[in-house]
């Protein structure tokens, strides 16, 4: 019998917190990039789709690491499939109950965060190795990586692109539009949105040297 | 027959999945450093969605939409299994991908070993679950509708992929800045072709 670890112990304080920037599931590990374009238009479909991506990756991760020694390991996939399949159904009834425009603006994504890449990878990389409560914490971690990513990345687009932050009609209240301002379209289009990936990546190497790819 | 055509061709240039969709980025990310096994990615995905979709289709129509199941009993007018979509169409897509898999290797073994690792892979693909997700959506009215949107969703995506692949083989050759190289420019570049995909739709801004 192993020593029993504080349930803040450095270890488990370091899934929490890893995939913020070192381990990010987004622009380290490229996972979970369809969401992460596909929603960040504007910033509170954005901010909706991060919580239901911590409510299904933690409690998927509690519920594979609960049942981690009885999955048979040939039908693991299946297994995980299915648990979060059955929890993004949850999600799906909640949002079309309270948040019903933002679930019509979401659409098909909601549905697709079973093929979510980030979350199939935690289960198989982190839960079906590791206690319920560690796993836990990783599922908050790295969902709060996800989250951060998109949030950034809505704020530009949605500022750039509309002139509102979360709504609110910032560029319209400072009057920039009457300098000749015009917003920029674009910014809302599919592809600037891998541009800006592509130039955070930039900028988030340019301070993370070890993670430069060698030629 | 026009009908069937529009579908195709609007699926593959103006719906297409990684451009207008971002759906199958991971594995579009992941798996084209060369043209060779990019290819052999996008027939698996052609495929797998070639057959995903219609079947979902006909699950959809005939199982899960209000109403849907009235030529069990008429007493079944007022139940509506659309909540359950999700569940069915991730296991449909699962078992399908395992059956292909089968077939592909008892019957094509040279396929087989040249497709690899990237069937399985496919059931995690977002693009397929995608496709049967939009394919609901869109409201087809026959399976020949939907079957057609399926393959042209898969040529859509080959063609993205093979595209980013060669480039990927070209820029090797290229002096990208350092934080830049691998990753951020594939991205960058993504971009910049998803640009000359909008000139199919019109750019409205």
């Amino acid at each position: 019998m192993k020593e029993k670890e504080s349930l803040f112990s450095p270890r488990n304080l370091k899934s929490l917190t890893g995939p913020l920037s070192a381990g990010n599931p987004v622009i380290v590990l490229v996972l979970g990039i369809c969401p992460t374009l596909a929603v960040t238009s504007q910033m509170k479909p954005a901010i909706v789709m991060s919580l239901s991506v911590m409510a299904v990756l933690s409690i998927g991760n509690v519920i594979i690491s609960l049942l981690r020694n009885t999955i048979p390991p040939r039908i693991r996939i299946i297994v995980q499939l299915t648990v979060i399949a059955a929890l993004v159904i949850l999600v799906d009834q909640v949002l079309k109950a309270y948040v019903f425009e933002v679930s019509q603006k979401l659409s098909v994504f909601v549905g697709l965060i079973i093929t979510n890449c980030i979350i199939m990878g935690r289960l198989e990389a982190f839960a079906m190795a590791n206690k319920p409560w560690p796993s836990f914490l990783d599922g908050i971690g790295n969902s709060l990586g996800f989250g951060f990513i998109l949030i950034i990345l809505s704020f530009f687009r949605e500022l750039l692109g509309a002139g509102t932050v979360y709504g609110y009609p910032v560029f319209e209240k400072i009057g920039l539009y009457s300098t000749g301002y015009v917003d920029n379209g674009l910014m809302s289009k599919a592809p600037m949105a891998l541009i800006l990936v592509g130039i955070l990546i930039w900028i988030h190497r340019s301070f993370n040297k070890d993670l430069i790819e060698s030629k | 027959m026009e009908n069937i055509i529009s579908i195709f061709v609007k699926s593959i240039f103006i719906d297409n999945m990684v451009f207008a969709f971002f759906l199958g980025m991971c594995s579009y990310l992941a798996v084209s450093k060369t043209v060779k096994t990019a290819t052999g990615l996008g027939i698996a995905v052609i495929f797998v969605l070639g057959i995903t979709v219609p079947v979902n289709y006909l699950i959809n129509k005939y199982l899960l939409t209000e109403g849907a199941l009235i030529w069990l009993s008429p007493s079944f007018i007022d139940v509506d299994l659309s909540f359950l979509s999700f569940i069915m169409f991730i296991a449909v897509i699962a078992s399908m991908v395992q059956l292909v898999e089968m077939i592909v290797e008892k019957f094509a073994p040279t396929l087989y070993t040249n497709l690899g690792i990237f069937l399985p892979l496919i059931a995690v693909n977002c693009a397929i679950l995608g496709g049967s997700l939009f394919m609901v959506n869109n409201e087809f009215q026959t399976v020949g509708q939907a079957t057609t949107f399926g393959l042209g969703s898969g040529v859509g995506w080959f063609l993205a992929i093979i595209g980013i692949a060669a480039i990927r083989e070209k820029i090797k050759y290229s002096n990208v800045p350092a934080p830049l190289r691998g990753l951020g420019i594939t991205f960058i570049i993504t971009g910049l072709m998803g640009m000359a995909f909008m000139c199919f739709m019109g750019i409205k801004l």
